[in-house]
Order: structure tokens, then sequence, then C-alpha cells
């Protein structure tokens, strides 16, 4: 091993345990974050292992079996077709993990990508780009998304497109922030001097100190983004009935609220357990990665 | 002082991006796939229409004339005040929307009330008895309150409140006591919000010197925290209050679904539904320069409230 290779494994060995430490340190002074991994977790496991182990079909009707209240066979009790709903509630955590994560990464690799570009490029470049940014800042992100889901046509894939194409102006914004102030770095004019290819610029200078922001953005986004889904399938532009999907089931709990309180209940639980696991996760995140609490303003 | 130039400015940047509005706005019904006339026609009628009925519909709201043409009609009426008439009733969609605003800011203001009435108490004892068990409840609170999705709040609200206890009705639209359940169903996410910003803005400003010499002047701390301390912490908060005016906005579309109150969202949402693009792009974009124009004015009173606040032209 040459004296380079073991000064560099030594520095990335040394960098690895001082962010253990601080992923402990954090967990330690603040239990809650643990609380919003451990749901986050546990979501994701359902969602892969849960549709395995069910013992029913999600879809499966049984007239005779209908609305009933939860019991020992059916822990959250039956819809009106006599379903399951535990069943279903574990199948939905697949659309709305899914959904999150695709619409999410979509975001995040467009938002940054325009974000490094205005920042780094500068001129009339940033000023054309900021102002699309700001023109999508016009609009409140939900209802945009609304009638850009309506006008495509209701159903799942439209509901993804339309949540994909609203919200990276966040990420871009952050981004553009983040470059403005690091290009003007020595370290970033030195690698520009000595005849570093944009392209390596990038991923070596620029990427990885914008990156902390836009993760604790993207865990808070992700809650926000299945809380989006199920609101706007509740209204009936995203998952068409039968789909499992969390917002769909609520919206067809309504006409048996009287008799059959667990239908609405169940699925709404669902929701707002991802999405307090997603921002206990997303706080967490950000005391850890970005103490000046720069994100603060913008995911709010 | 507000600077003549960061007004200019401002007015300016505005101007731009309501220009961008209406064209997204306009754009919107371009995505629709396939022939926008055919596919609405089919909505209406519920069945293939015949190629003569597509016609006559493209020539009688100017469907057949170039996108370009399209756009400048469209922009010329809305400058003066007319933004056609929806597909379905007929009606012209300018007095669909003054119908449909008022439920709807009502309900916004009464939520945004019911949001500061419980936030700015509980973040004030939040910050003052930090670390107690206070405190922790209403960090708690919070936490629930920004993760529960307001339609099933509705929900939870009609099934205690009206189907069991019978205190206010189910759903519709009428005096105060319909205006009760879904403010609170819209005002909680706010609620939390606003408190954990007042909570974590008051310990901030808690620890400046002025605060500190307040205090060792031998001012009760009472004083000190709604005197000298508040005013301060309460600055950001105007600025957030208006930046939830697009959640209020966004959120209210699901509250009046929720509680089947008439209002923008309930129109904007038939409207979607029915393809009646006209109203669609009324109610769009009569939301977007609501909104753009209160960020303006928070940006505007974020000043005046705190002048160590430059707000310079290329920030953003």
């Amino acid at each position: 091993m040459t004296i380079a290779e073991s000064t560099r494994s030594d520095a990335i060995q040394r960098r690895l345990r001082s962010g253990i430490e601080i992923v402990t340190g954090t967990l330690r002074r603040n239990p809650l974050t643990l609380l919003g991994a451990v749901i986050v977790c546990f979501l994701g496991v359902l969602a892969v292992v849960g549709p395995v182990v069910s013992p029913y079909d999600p879809a499966a009707q049984n007239l005779a079996n209908r609305l009933r209240p939860p019991s020992l066979a059916h822990p959250l009790g039956t819809d009106r077709f006599g379903r399951d709903l535990l069943t279903r509630i574990v199948y939905g955590a697949r659309f709305s993990l899914g959904i999150g994560l695709a619409v999410t990464a979509i975001r995040v690799v467009v938002g940054t990508a325009i974000g490094l570009m205005s920042g780094y490029a500068g001129g009339w470049v940033d000023e054309a780009l900021m102002r699309l940014v700001d023109i999508q800042l016009a609009f409140p992100g939900l209802v945009l998304a609304l009638v850009v889901a309506g006008i495509l046509g209701p159903s799942l894939r439209n509901l993804l497109i339309a949540l994909a194409v609203v919200g990276w102006s966040t990420y871009a914004r952050v981004v553009r922030g983040s470059v403005l102030s690091i290009k003007e770095r020595r370290y970033v004019d030195a690698a520009r001097l000595i005849g570093t290819p944009r392209r390596r610029l990038f991923r070596r200078h620029l990427l990885p100190n914008v990156i902390s922001p836009v993760i604790v953005i993207a865990t808070l986004n992700l809650g926000t983004v299945v809380l989006a889904t199920a609101g706007l399938s509740f209204i009936g532009l995203g998952a068409q009935p039968p789909t499992p999907e969390w917002g769909t089931m609520l919206a067809g709990g309504r006409q048996h609220m009287r008799q059959a309180w667990w239908i609405v209940n169940a699925p709404g639980a669902a929701i707002m357990l991802t999405v307090l696991g997603f921002n206990l996760l997303g706080d967490g995140l950000r005391d850890m990665l970005d103490p000046r609490q720069q994100t603060r303003i913008e995911v709010v | 002082m507000i600077s003549r130039a960061y007004l200019l400015y401002r007015t300016a940047t505005s101007v731009v991006v309501l220009c961008g509005v209406s064209l997204l706005t306009f754009g919107l019904t371009f995505l629709t796939p396939g022939d926008p006339a055919r596919t609405i026609l089919r909505q209406q009628y519920g069945q293939t229409p015949s190629p003569e009925v597509v016609d006559a519909f493209r020539e009688e709201h100017g469907l057949d004339e170039p996108v370009v043409v399209q756009y400048a009609d469209w922009l010329t009426g809305v400058l003066q005040g007319d933004l056609g008439s929806s597909y379905g009733s007929g009606r012209p969609v300018t007095e669909l929307l003054v119908e449909s605003l008022p439920p709807t800011l009502e309900l916004a203001a009464a939520a945004m009330s019911v949001a500061l009435v419980v936030a700015v108490p509980a973040g004030v004892l939040s910050a003052v008895r930090q670390g107690e068990w206070v405190d922790g409840l209403s960090q708690l609170g919070s936490l629930i309150g920004v993760s529960m999705p307001n339609f099933w709040l509705g929900y939870l609200l009609i099934i205690v409140f009206s189907l069991q206890l019978s205190l206010f009705p189910v759903a519709g639209d009428g005096g105060l006591s319909h205006l009760v359940l879904p403010a609170v169903a819209l005002g909680t996410g706010m609620t939390a919000i606003i408190t954990r910003l007042i909570r974590m803005s008051l310990l901030e400003v808690l620890d400046e010197p002025y605060v500190e010499m307040a205090r060792s002047k031998g001012l009760s701390e009472r004083i000190v925290v709604y005197k000298h301390a508040l005013r301060n912490a309460l600055i950001p908060v105007v600025t957030i209050v208006g930046l939830q005016f697009g959640y209020v906005l966004s959120g209210a579309v699901v509250v009046e679904i929720v509680f089947q109150r008439p209002g923008i969202g309930v129109l904007l949402v038939d409207a979607v539904f029915a393809r009646d693009y006209p109203v669609v792009q009324g109610a769009v974009l009569l939301v977007a320069v609501l909104f753009v124009i209160t960020n303006a004015l928070v940006d505007l009173t974020y000043q005046y409230l705190d002048p160590r606040i430059q707000l310079g032209g290329s920030q953003s």
C-alpha cells in the first residue's frame, strides 16, 4: 500500500467514524428521531413482506362478512364488500411508499440539476430558471397537481406525473443558494484552474456540498408526497377503486361512517403514521446535517 | 422605510410571474390527451360525438383558431374581467368565481383564527417552560398536528361531534355552526406549524442581550416575555402565516369536499372532473393571483416590521 493510499483510507475511516458518532449522538439526544426511523423501517418492511404473509386477498369480496368490527380474525375489521382492512392497509403501504419515493426521486434529480445549473452559470440562465421557479411557486402545489392530474385523466400514473412536475422548485432554490456561496471558494477556483473537467467539478466539488439540505428536504418531502397522494386519491383523482390505496379507501368509507367507524379511521391512521415517521426522521436529519437550519423555512 | 427601488423590483417580478402564470394556466388545457373538443363532448354526452357537433363546438368556443390567437383572445378577456363562460351551465366564469370565493375566504379566515388563537399561547408557553411537560405535550401535539391528513381529521370530527354528540351539523353550508368543524379540520395543521415556529423564534429571542438587559433591570418575567421578546419573535410568524395562505387554499379544497361546503375547492374539482376548462382556468388563475399578491404583501410587511432587514434586488 502506498502512503497516499493509506492516508486516504485513514481519512475515509476517520470520516466514517465521525459520521457514526454524529448519528448515535443525535439519536441519544433525540429519541424521537429513532422513533421516526423505526416507523419508516417498519412501514418499509410491511410494504415488502406484508403482502406475502397476509392470509387474505385484498380484492376478494365476501359479502356475508361485510362491515364487521375489528376482531381476532380481522384485526381492523372489514369494509363494505367484506374485504379484510388490515390486508388492504398493508398492500396500500406499497402504493404510498412507492409513489412517495418515485415522486421525491424525480423532484430531487430535476431540482438539483436545475439548481446547480442556475447557480453555476449565473447571468441570464440563472434569471430565466429562477423566474420559472417563481412561476411554479406562484401556485399552491396541491392545486396545480390537482388540475394537472385531473386534465391528464384520473389514474395513479398521472397522479405521479402531476406530483413530480410541480414540486422540484424548492430543491432548485436551495441548491442554487448553496452553489452561489460555494463556487467562489478557493478550492473550486483551484480545481477550475488546473483544468478539471466540468462534469468532475460538479460531481466532486459542488454536489457533495449541496447534498445535506437536499437529503433533509427530501425526507420531509416524502411525508408531504404521501399526504398529497392520499389527498388527491381521496378526491378521486388518483388510484381508482378497488385499488387498496389509503386515500381511496378512506373516501369509500364515507357512507358507512355511522355504523362502521373503522373503515375511515384505519387508512387515516396509516397515512398519519407514515407522515409522522418521515417528519420525525426529517427533523432529526436536519439537526444532524444542517445545524444552521438553512432548510427551516423552505419546507414549511 | 421600504425603498422605492425595491418596491419597483417587486412589482416588476410579480408582473413577470403573473404573465407566466397566465401562460401556464392557459396551457393546462393542452395537457388533455387527444383532442380537447372531442374529449369534452364525450364527457358531456357520454358517447362519441358526431364530427358536426365537434366542429360546431370548436367554432363556438374558438378552439379552431391557432393557439396564439386563442391565448391572445383569452388574455384580452381576462384583462377586461371576462373569463369566458362555463361549458356546462353556460354561466359566466366570473359570476361563478364571485359566488364561490366568499365561503372559501370565510373558511380560510376561520381556520387562520383557530390556528392563531391556539398557537400563540401554546408556542409561548412551550418556550417559557422549555423542557417541562407542557413543552413536551405541545411539541407532541404539533408533531401529530402536522402529520394529520385534514380529510381524516374532518371525518374524525364528524364522527365524534356530529354523529356521536350531535353538537354540530354533519355537512353543508350555513351559519357559524357549519363553520366550526371545517375550520378546526383546516386550522390544525397550521396551528401545529405556527406553534413550533413561535417556540423556536421566542427561544432565539430570549437569548438576545436586550432581553438579558430587560431582565437585569428587574422587570418581571411576564413583562420581559410579552413586552420585549414576543414582539420580535412574532416577525417570522408574519411571513409564515402569509406563506401559509397557499397551504390554506390547497387544504380548503379537500376540506370543502369532506364537509360538502360550497366554495372554490368544490367548484374547481367539479370543473376538473367535467373538463369544464374555462372554469378550471378561471379558478386556477384566481388562486394563483391571490397567492402572488399575498406573497408580495408579506415581503413588504416583513420589511416594515423589522427595519433591520434589507431586501436586496436579486435575493431569492
